[in-house]
């Protein structure tokens, strides 16, 4: 998909051309949103585990490089090797040289939203090497030639027809089949074939745990289980920011995981891997890619406590209106808002504007992410670095002229005319964006401050 | 106490009665209510756009109409919160602190400060109340879905003391109405399209009238109730507890 030359809004309008599509959506993810809030709230100490879950990653973030530095040992002392990558190209290279070391041009990957991030299977697929999603939903966007648009659920926005038209031309099963059951067994046995044939196995990392220096893997299919155990390699790829100090930590963490991102108590398979089965080599890539750029920045750092729940996404009004593609990165929705500038202000400088501010994204986040909060301070930077449309500019200078006299206001107020043309919600001057759809208020004969001159104010 | 009374600009021109219905109900309650007449606004279309830093002179401005005022209250949520958490000024910083402190939305004031149990009001009409999201967020003027919290809501306590009103459920209680401020041009497609879920949730269960602490997101409902040919209105939260 294109998406290069459109920014949120124009592809959120796209998106909302289709408005029962867009009603499905929404209604789709309340449903998601409406099962969390069930779990929680089946929970009386939610709110405290909230907050244990947010300090252990504060300490965790103050102390990065000390527990990666543990971690590390601990995971060599296991017969883990090791890996650091300072961005995404030299991750996608790592992971190619193991293949190619291996002799491997075929292989199987769990879900990961880093390599998503990487674009790691668009790289592999440049130097020769087939990449086969193993997570369903992952497939199903693989098949269709898409990025997931949700983090969790990366085929949200396909409706099981569209999915059965898919599974006939790939699968061949049979055409206007679009029987969920049928076709959940159809991929299972095509990936079933993949498991046993594929010698390399991806996945990706939920938690990697200090103190001793295993990793655990999350996944509701069994997916990744099932690639890294049959595979005689095993490549585990992940952020730095992913470091939990301890096993019992995991108490926390996995209670919050899945009751925020689909209302289960918890994943049905959260895999530890520790050391490599006897024959079997296991690699763990510890990759930036920008995230110690965003460890410097005082009022974003704390976006690098996310876990990937996506309970942001399920929430924002805006993301169930405008699917996930509108955010045009890998990880969309508020979260993603906070932290594709970090990569790239000018591409991203669109997202933090993709908010009405309403601040559900941060009262579910289970690390207590002040995402909303973040989404203001991108605002600021944004424009400060420049990359707010000139227009834009003009106008909130006209604003500023007159909002900061009150003689120029009360003249250019006379009857709302100034208003008509300058009101925040005629900024930019296109009076039809509000019209189009809306009736603009009706102008009273007096503003409230000529009514109280005349009325009130020599009582 | 004195109070000062904060128009945000946009009702100042376009629902000059929500304004005059804060003013009258805070008489009522006997409070020495003044609204200086020098005020334009509190900066948060700039702010809110990313152009915080164009806001000084709207600062200083705020800063000279209110500091001498005991509590400054406003029909508006969103326009307090901006004020909340983004007013400095470089010379008089121990004003903004003081002003940060004092500014209260309307509702908050009548049931946090006045401690307001009763009231003199009538309006016989079923009656959505829209939580707008920076006024329940971001002041905390009542519990949040998200939250596993008790509840509790200033603006439908106050709701309950008007005879004869009937309030109607909503099937998402909080949910955003999209207006943002320059998001709903910005993001016209989204902001419209949240607008006409929010007013279909009214409409499906019944409301006569759509009631909120903030008048912006009662201007974008009521542009789309209208555009709608819908004969449901809405009314400032100030107009119904003032309402005989």
């Amino acid at each position: 998909m294109n998406t290069a030359f459109k920014d949120h809004s124009e592809l959120s309008d796209l998106f909302n051309k289709d408005e029962a599509r867009v009603d499905w959506h929404d209604e789709t993810l309340w449903f998601v949103r409406a099962k969390r809030d069930k779990a929680a709230h089946g929970i009386p100490e939610w709110e405290s585990l909230r907050e244990a879950a947010s300090q252990i990653k504060n300490n965790v973030l103050s102390n990065l490089q000390d527990y990666l530095v543990e971690f590390e040992e601990n995971a060599k002392k296991n017969g883990v090797t090791v890996h650091w990558a300072a961005d995404a190209a030299e991750h996608n290279q790592i992971v190619h040289k193991i293949l190619k070391d291996q002799g491997v041009n075929r292989l199987i990957k769990s879900k990961s939203m880093l390599t998503e991030e990487c674009h790691l299977n668009e790289y592999l697929k440049n130097n020769g090497v087939e990449v086969i999603d193993t997570d369903l939903g992952e497939r199903i966007v693989q098949l269709a030639e898409e990025p997931p648009s949700h983090i969790v659920l990366p085929c949200i926005h396909k409706k099981k027809e569209e999915i059965g038209d898919l599974f006939h031309e790939h699968l061949g099963t049979p055409a206007g089949m679009s029987d969920p059951v049928f076709l959940t067994a159809a991929a299972r046995k095509h990936l079933r074939e993949t498991f046993v044939t594929r010698k390399a196995a991806i996945t990706g990392v939920n938690f990697a745990v200090a103190e001793t220096g295993e990793f655990v893997v999350c996944t509701n299919e069994g997916n990744a289980d099932m690639g890294a155990h049959l595979a005689d390699v095993h490549i585990a790829c992940m952020g730095i920011e992913k470091i939990i100090p301890k096993r019992n930590n995991l108490g926390v963490f996995l209670r919050l995981l899945t009751r925020s991102a689909t209302g289960q108590p918890i994943t049905t398979y959260s895999s530890h891997f520790r050391k490599p089965r006897p024959g079997q080599q296991m690699h763990l890539i510890l990759v930036d890619n920008g995230r110690t750029t965003q460890l410097s920045r005082p009022d974003f750092r704390n976006s690098l406590k996310c876990i990937r729940c996506a309970a942001c996404m399920n929430t924002c009004p805006v993301y169930r209106r405008s699917g996930g593609h509108s955010y045009h990165t890998a990880i969309a929705g508020p979260i993603g808002s906070i932290l594709a500038p970090n990569l790239d202000m000018k591409e991203y400088a669109d997202l933090p504007f993709a908010s009405t501010l309403c601040g559900s994204c941060s009262n579910v986040c289970p690390v207590k992410i002040n995402i909303h909060e973040q989404l203001y301070k991108w605002r600021q930077v944004i424009v400060k670095e420049g990359y707010a449309p000139a227009k834009k500019a003009i106008a909130m200078k006209v604003m500023e002229f007159t909002l900061s006299s009150p003689l120029i206001y009360k003249n250019a107020g006379k009857a709302g005319r100034w208003f008509m043309k300058h009101a925040p919600f005629t900024v930019n001057n296109k009076l039809n964006l509000w019209y189009d759809h809306r009736e603009m208020p009706e102008v009273p004969k007096e503003s409230f401050g000529e009514w109280y001159n005349k009325n009130v104010k020599n009582d | 106490m004195t109070v000062g009374l904060f128009i945000p600009c946009y009702i100042d021109q376009f629902y000059p009665n929500a304004a005059i219905a804060t003013l009258t109900l805070l008489k009522k309650l006997g409070v020495d209510v003044k609204y200086p007449s020098r005020q334009t606004c509190c900066g948060q279309p700039m702010a809110n756009s990313g152009f915080e830093h164009l806001t000084q002179g709207c600062n200083d401005l705020f800063i000279d109409n209110f500091a001498e005022f005991d509590y400054v209250v406003s029909p508006s949520g969103s326009c307090v919160l901006h004020i909340k958490d983004h007013l400095h000024s470089p010379k008089e910083e121990n004003k903004a602190v003081d002003i940060r402190k004092k500014v209260y939305e309307l509702t908050e004031f009548l049931t946090d400060v006045l401690q307001v149990e009763k009231l003199d009001a009538r309006f016989p009409h079923k009656v959505g109340l829209h939580q707008s999201c920076h006024g329940q967020r971001g002041l905390m003027l009542a519990q949040m879905t998200e939250l596993v919290k008790a509840p509790f809501s200033k603006p439908l306590h106050l709701l309950n003391m008007v005879e004869g009103l009937e309030l109607i459920t909503l099937s998402r209680p909080d949910e955003c109405c999209g207006f943002g401020g320059t998001f709903c041009v910005a993001e016209e497609a989204v902001s419209v399209k949240m607008g006409k879920d929010r007013v279909a949730d009214h409409l499906n269960h019944g409301a006569e009238y759509i009631t909120a602490a903030d008048m912006s997101c009662l201007m974008h409902l009521e542009g789309i109730l209208r555009r709608q040919k819908s004969n449901v209105k809405v009314l400032h939260i100030a107009e119904i507890l003032n309402a005989q």
